[in-house]
C-alpha cells in the first residue's frame, strides 16, 4: 500500500487537531447540515481517513463529496471523541488541491471560480468582499436595497458614516499600497500564491482536456469560467 | 443543587477585558452593515467611555478565503500575526473583533500555537521575511458581541429605550440566531457554551425584552462559504436559513438578533428571496421579521437615529415595525436621505414583496 496520500494528509497539524479516535457513532452525521442536505456522511470521512486505505482517501479526494460540506463546525461541538470532522475536509481538500485530484469532480473545479473571485478581491483590495465587485445581477438574492446601495454607493456609504475607498480609518477604506504590499509579501512568503498558482494551473490542465482551446492553442480560460458557472 | 449549576455555568463565563481594544473589522459587516461598526465604537468611546483604536492598517484576516479552501492555513496564520503586530506596534493586548468567521480564525490560530509551537515560530518567519515585522500574542480576546454582553447593564442604564412594547407594556418577542463559529469550535471561548449560548439572549433581557427559544436556534444559518460564494450552489444557502425560518415563525418574533455579520445580512437578504420564491413571509406580515445585529440594537436602545447613524436603510427587511414598537422617535423622510440631508431616490421596494405588483 502506498502512503504518499497518508503522509501529505497527516503533514497537515490540523489532521491531529480534527481526528484522535473516531468511534464510528454518527453524531457527526446526526448533526450536519450538509448530510441533510447532501448524500453526505462526515462519519464516513472520518473513518475512511482513519483507516489510512491510500486507494479510497484517493477516491475521496477526486469525488464531489469533500465539497458539500459547509464549514460550520457543527461536528467539533457535538463529537463525543471531540474529533472535527470538519477540520479534517480542511485538509482534504488541500491535498485534493495540491495533488491536482479537485479539477476531476464539479464542486472541486469550481475553486478555479473561487480563487478568481475571493482569491483576487483579497490580493486586489485588502478585502475578502467588495461592494465595487458585488453587481446585482450576480446577486439577485440580495435584493432592490442592496440595488440601490450598488447603484448610489458614493452618497449611500458616506451617509451612514462609511468611508468608501477613503483614506485612514472607517469601513471600507483603502487598504494602502503599502498594507496591500505587506500582503502580497506575507501570499509569496507563506505559500498563498503558490496556491493560486497550483489551483489554476490544474484547471488549465483540466480547461484543455475539455477542449476549452484558444487560437494560440492555449487553454481558454474565459471558456473554461463559463462551462463552470454553467455546471450543474 | 444551586452550587451545581453556578459552578457549570462558571465554566461557560469567558474572560472579556473591560478597556482598551484594538478593533479588528469584518469584511462582510463593512459591505453590508458599515454603520453597526461605527456605531461600536461610538458605544464603547462615547456611551461607555473606553479607549479602542482603528487601525486603518489592518487587512482581512483572509478567513473567507480560508474556509472557502483557497488561503492555506499558514498563510491564515502570517496574516494574523501580522494583525498582532500591529496591535503590539500600537500598544495594544487586547483584541475586540467584529467578525465571527475571524473570531474563529484568530482562535483556531491562536490553539494551533498554543499546541503546535512550531507552527507560531514559522508564522514568526513568514512575518519577518515578509515584512520585517515581529508580533505578539494577545492578552485577550473578543468579539464585539461579547463587549457588548459585558456592558450590556451599563447599556441598560443609559438607554432611552426598552424592548417594550410601546402601547401593551409587554416585553418584545426576540429570537436569536448565534453564527456558528461563534461557540462551536471553541465553546470555552463564548459566553454560555455552544448549546446555551447567553451572549445575545444576556442583551434581550437586560434591556426589556423576552428572548424566545425555538428548536433549530443552534442550526447553521446555511453560508456554507463555497456554498454561497459560487452562484449554482446558493440553494443550500436559502434552504438552511428557510429551516431557521420555519422554527421560529410560531413564535411570532418581533426581530432576529445576531452576532454574525453574514449571518445577518443571510437572515435578512434570504427572507426577501424566500418571498420571492414561495409568495410568503415566516411573520411579520409582507415586511418580513426585522434582523439586527448586537452593536445595532445596542445603538436602537440608547436613542441613536436609525438611519445616519446606524444605516439600517441598508437592511431589505423594514425596521420600521420595531422602532413603532419600541416608541423610537424617527424622521421617515430622511430613510434615503445623503450627506447632506437631500433625499437620494430610493429602492424599488423595500420588505419581501412589491407593493405595486
Ligand atoms: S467523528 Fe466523532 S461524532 Fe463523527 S463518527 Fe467519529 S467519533 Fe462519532
Ligand atoms: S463542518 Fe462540515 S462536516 Fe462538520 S457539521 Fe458542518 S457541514 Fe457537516
Amino acid at each position: 500500500m502506498h502512503s504518499k496520500l497518508n503522509s501529505l494528509l497527516k503533514s497537515d497539524v490540523r489532521l491531529e487537531e480534527g481526528l484522535t479516535a473516531c468511534m464510528n457513532c454518527g453524531i457527526c452525521t446526526a448533526i450536519c447540515p450538509a448530510a441533510e442536505y447532501f448524500e453526505y456522511d462526515p462519519r464516513s470521512i472520518a473513518v475512511t481517513v482513519q483507516s489510512g486505505n491510500e486507494e479510497e482517501i484517493a477516491t475521496l479526494l477526486e469525488s464531489d463529496t469533500i465539497w458539500y460540506c459547509g464549514q460550520c463546525m457543527s461536528c467539533k461541538t457535538r463529537c463525543p471523541r471531540n474529533n472535527c470532522p470538519g477540520l479534517i475536509i480542511s485538509v482534504l481538500r488541500k491535498v485534493s488541491q495540491e495533488t491536482g485530484a479537485f479539477v476531476q469532480s464539479r464542486m472541486g473545479r469550481q475553486q478555479y471560480l473561487i480563487v478568481k473571485n475571493i482569491g483576487m478581491n483579497i490580493l486586489n483590495y485588502g478585502y475578502c468582499v467588495h461592494p465595487t465587485i458585488l453587481m446585482p445581477e450576480n446577486h439577485p438574492e440580495q435584493g432592490p436595497v442592496w440595488k440601490w446601495v450598488y447603484e448610489n454607493m458614493g452618497e449611500v456609504y458616506a451617509s451612514v458614516g462609511a468611508n468608501l475607498n477613503g483614506d485612514g480609518p472607517g469601513a471600507m477604506r483603502k487598504i494602502s499600497g503599502a498594507d496591500l504590499g505587506e500582503l502580497h509579501r506575507i501570499f509569496k512568503e507563506s505559500g498563498g500564491l503558490k496556491f493560486y498558482e497550483t489551483i489554476e494551473h490544474f484547471s488549465k490542465i483540466k480547461a484543455l482536456e475539455l477542449g476549452f482551446v484558444n487560437e494560440n492553442g492555449e487553454a481558454d480560460m474565459e471558456k473554461y469560467t463559463q462551462h463552470l458557472l454553467q455546471e450543474i | 443543587m444551586e452550587t451545581k449549576t453556578k459552578t457549570r455555568w462558571s465554566e461557560h463565563n469567558k474572560e472579556i477585558a473591560d478597556d482598551h481594544f484594538f478593533y479588528l473589522r469584518s469584511c462582510i459587516r463593512q459591505n453590508f452593515n458599515p454603520a453597526a461598526e461605527k456605531i461600536f465604537l461610538s458605544i464603547l468611546q462615547k456611551n461607555l467611555g473606553k479607549d479602542i483604536y482603528d487601525d486603518p492598517r489592518h487587512t482581512t484576516c483572509t478567513g473567507i478565503g480560508y474556509h472557502a479552501d483557497i488561503v492555506p492555513f499558514e498563510t491564515l496564520q502570517t496574516v494574523i500575526a501580522r494583525q498582532f503586530s500591529l496591535m503590539a506596534e500600537k500598544g495594544y493586548k487586547n483584541c475586540a473583533v467584529s467578525c465571527i468567521t475571524s473570531f474563529g480564525c484568530y482562535n483556531e490560530v491562536l490553539a494551533t500555537w498554543k499546541q503546535f509551537p512550531d507552527e507560531m515560530a514559522k508564522a514568526g518567519e513568514n512575518l519577518r521575511k515578509a515584512t520585517g515585522r515581529e508580533f505578539e500574542m494577545p492578552e485577550n480576546l473578543s468579539h464585539s458581541c461579547d463587549i457588548i454582553y459585558k456592558f450590556r447593564k451599563e447599556i441598560a442604564r443609559q438607554a432611552r429605550y426598552r424592548l417594550v412594547h410601546r402601547e401593551t407594556g409587554e416585553p418584545l418577542k426576540i429570537v436569536d440566531h448565534i453564527g456558528c463559529h461563534y461557540a462551536k469550535i471553541f465553546p470555552e471561548k463564548s459566553v454560555g457554551g455552544s448549546e446555551y449560548s447567553r451572549v445575545l439572549t444576556g442583551m434581550i433581557e437586560a434591556w426589556g425584552g423576552e428572548s424566545v427559544d425555538y428548536p433549530e436556534r443552534r442550526h447553521c444559518c446555511g453560508f456554507g462559504f463555497r456554498h454561497y460564494l459560487i452562484k449554482n450552489n446558493r440553494s443550500y444557502s436559502i434552504s438552511n436559513s428557510r429551516k431557521k425560518f420555519v422554527s421560529m415563525e410560531p413564535y411570532r418574533p418581533d426581530a432576529i438578533l445576531t452576532n454574525c455579520p453574514g449571518c445577518n445580512m443571510f437572515m435578512d437578504r434570504w427572507q426577501y428571496t424566500l418571498a420571492q420564491i414561495e409568495g410568503k413571509t415566516y411573520g411579520g406580515g409582507t415586511n418580513g421579521i426585522p434582523v439586527l445585529s448586537h452593536e445595532e440594537l445596542a445603538g436602537l436602545v440608547l436613542g441613536y437615529d436609525p438611519w445616519k447613524d446606524l444605516g439600517l436603510q441598508m437592511h431589505q427587511v423594514d425596521v420600521e415595525p420595531l422602532l413603532q414598537k419600541i416608541g423610537i422617535v424617527y424622521d421617515p423622510a430622511q430613510k434615503f436621505a445623503g450627506v447632506n440631508g437631500k433625499y437620494i431616490n430610493e429602492p424599488l421596494f423595500t420588505g419581501c414583496f412589491n407593493p405595486h405588483n
